[in-house]
């Protein structure tokens, strides 16, 4: 095992991985930025090394520095958490040539995972279900019309370096194709620095079903079952269960087998999260695959029961997936995830400000990973996420009834944040019915 | 680089509005000048501030400078304090069998080389930005040093 590792993000990601070493017995270092010295990041690791100024390009996205950190405070390792570095297969890399194993996959395989149209591939070649496409990056207009009439319309352009909702043209039929296949590539090319666009079937109606998985140096890989994150607003989520909705047994142990055996033979490692379209008929088409812990892990560590992220240090420290998780894991009871946001829950914009009285919920049920406390400031340079909340019940009901009294039991005053918007969704029918798709937010008219 | 001397006046206004809101610290910007007053450590009586001088500190200047409350008791004393532009590990001399760039007592020039902090394997040679006298060395050589953290004490000449 590590005797050290950095840990290289802030807020709740940082405490959580600060947590998992702690009960590893593992000594952490806290890095930061001018703007988080009163963070509680710097005041629970072990040490603490300031790094840069607050803009998150001088600091947590400052590569010489977070290398020259780890080297003066001699760690053996890096987690990276989620966001700023987590999937940037030169830092991965630097962190090899330098002696310090990252916690994460390989850089080839955030390599490859980061060129969508590539990990498609790769994905469908390993036998895991895509939506019907071009399997090929386009190159001219032609091409994008001879795949559109193969899948038929709507079709869907997307960046072959975009993600995370961006860099993508729905296409409704073959007049607006010529138009839409330029505009793709121009958007492509100035979000993406790659004008490379490939073409799938677009699917109206989805939900989001997303597969955690976890991988040792070995090729072994293990599924611990999927999450449901169908509540988004403009591709951001909001809201996550685990299970899915009306997902059988039979079709998680399914597809939990096509990945272990798919993953397994690309050698992947450590954490990931397939993420999934399913389809009106209820058929999952692989999207991409997250090479980093998720924000939302907790309703898998809830439902089953596995400390994920002490996962993530025990591979990248060499044990092999039949000790870190000796029997197979099983799925007990449901999870919900609210992200509270310090944001306006009518119009969503950013609430940075100084947090007045806070007390967390708790009781029977309820984890709160959360950075914040009463005097903290939520800071205007970085993400909005101020906790997520996590009910965990006997079954969905008890979920849900345990998430509105942690959220009616939230003291937070001095910012404004989404936990509003979570009630409302919690008490809209479908929701509580269970019968929703990524439209959700929208035809709340959100 | 704006000498604190001449904008005592701004100085003064500023740490007394500090004073009156018990604030913490002010940052105020103007044509290229940038002037911070900050509390330094922890609470200060409200009214031992009213000046700027003991236990307020004052940092001007345009350049990629701390904007941030400081490491208490080195800005307590006169003269400047030379911070760390990076984090890495500070050196005294160019090599070990090298004499240091500068002692305790020597005269240095604005430009002129006082350290070096390795990062990522490239030395990295420090300037000083003020003139003066060197008054005070705060960190060890061969130790790590995080950004902003002091490394000496440079007296106004």
């Amino acid at each position: 095992m590590f005797d050290k590792v950095l840990v290289a993000n802030r807020g709740e990601i940082a405490l959580r991985v600060i947590a998992a070493c702690r009960d590893l017995g593992v000594r952490t270092v806290a890095i930061y930025s001018t703007a988080d010295r009163d963070s509680l990041h710097v005041a629970h690791a072990d040490e603490a090394i300031c790094i840069g100024e607050a803009k998150s390009s001088r600091s947590y996205l400052n590569v010489p520095a977070i290398i020259s950190a780890a080297d003066i405070a001699d760690v053996d390792a890096i987690h990276p958490g989620y966001g700023f570095l987590a999937e940037d297969p030169n830092f991965a890399e630097i962190c090899q040539e330098c002696g310090i194993r990252f916690i994460g996959p390989s850089p080839e395989a955030i390599r490859l995972m980061g060129d969508k149209a590539q990990a498609r591939k790769a994905a469908k070649d390993a036998g895991i279900p895509v939506l019907p496409g071009a399997d090929e990056p386009l190159q001219t207009a032609a091409e994008a019309r001879a795949w559109a009439a193969e899948t038929g319309f709507p079709v869907i352009l997307k960046a072959s370096r975009g993600g995370g909702g961006r860099g993508m043209r729905i296409v409704r039929d073959a007049e607006d194709l010529e138009t839409g296949f330029d505009q793709a590539r121009s958007e492509a090319a100035a979000a993406f620095g790659s004008g490379e666009v490939y073409l799938e079937k677009f699917v109206d109606r989805p939900r989001h079903i997303e597969f955690q998985v976890l991988g040792d140096d070995l090729g072994n890989v293990i599924s611990l079952g999927e999450r449901e994150c169908s509540i988004q607003r403009r591709h951001q989520k909001l809201l996550e269960e685990a299970p899915a909705n009306g997902f059988s047994s039979e079709a998680r142990e399914r597809m939990g087998g096509i990945l272990s055996k798919a993953l397994g033979e690309i050698r992947y490692s450590n954490a990931g999260t397939v993420e999934f379209l399913m389809d009106e008929a209820g058929q999952l088409h692989f999207i991409e695959l997250n090479a980093r812990i998720q924000v939302e892990h907790p309703v898998t560590e809830a439902v089953s029961g596995v400390d994920l992220v002490r996962s993530q240090i025990r591979l990248a420290a060499g044990e092999p997936l039949s000790e870190v998780l000796p029997g197979p894991p099983e799925v007990s009871g449901h999870a919900i995830e609210c992200r509270v946001n310090a944001e306006d829950p009518v119009t969503f914009r950013p609430s940075a400000g100084r947090i007045g009285r806070y007390a967390a919920p708790g009781g029977l049920g309820i984890r709160v990973d959360s950075a914040a406390y009463s005097g903290a400031s939520v800071l205007p340079h970085y993400d909005s996420l101020v906790a997520k909340v996590t009910a965990h019940g006997a079954n969905r009901e008890e979920a849900i009834e345990r998430m509105k009294r942690a959220l009616s039991m939230y003291i937070l005053d001095g910012i404004k944040t989404s936990i509003p918007l979570h009630q409302r969704i919690l008490d809209e029918p479908a929701f509580v019915e269970g019968r929703y798709d990524t439209k959700f937010i929208e035809e709340l008219g959100l | 680089m704006a000498n604190p001397i001449r904008h005592r006046k701004e100085v003064e206004e500023l740490a007394r509005i500090l004073d009156e809101k018990r604030l913490t610290e002010i940052e105020y910007e103007a044509g290229g000048l940038r002037i911070r007053v900050a509390r330094s450590g922890v609470p200060v009586a409200p009214a031992a501030t009213v000046e700027p001088g003991p236990g307020a500190a004052v940092t001007t200047g345009g350049s990629a400078k701390p904007t941030d409350a400081a490491p208490a008791e080195t800005d307590q004393q006169p003269g400047i304090t030379v911070r760390s532009p990076m984090v890495g590990t500070f050196y005294v001399a160019a090599s070990p069998e090298s004499p240091p760039f500068v002692a305790i007592g020597d005269r240095v020039r604005k430009g002129q080389v006082i350290c070096i902090i390795e990062a990522m394997k490239l030395m990295n040679e420090i300037e000083s930005e003020y003139d003066g006298v060197v008054t005070e060395r705060l960190v060890e050589n061969a130790q790590g040093v995080e950004f902003e953290q002091p490394l000496f004490r440079i007296a106004d000449d």
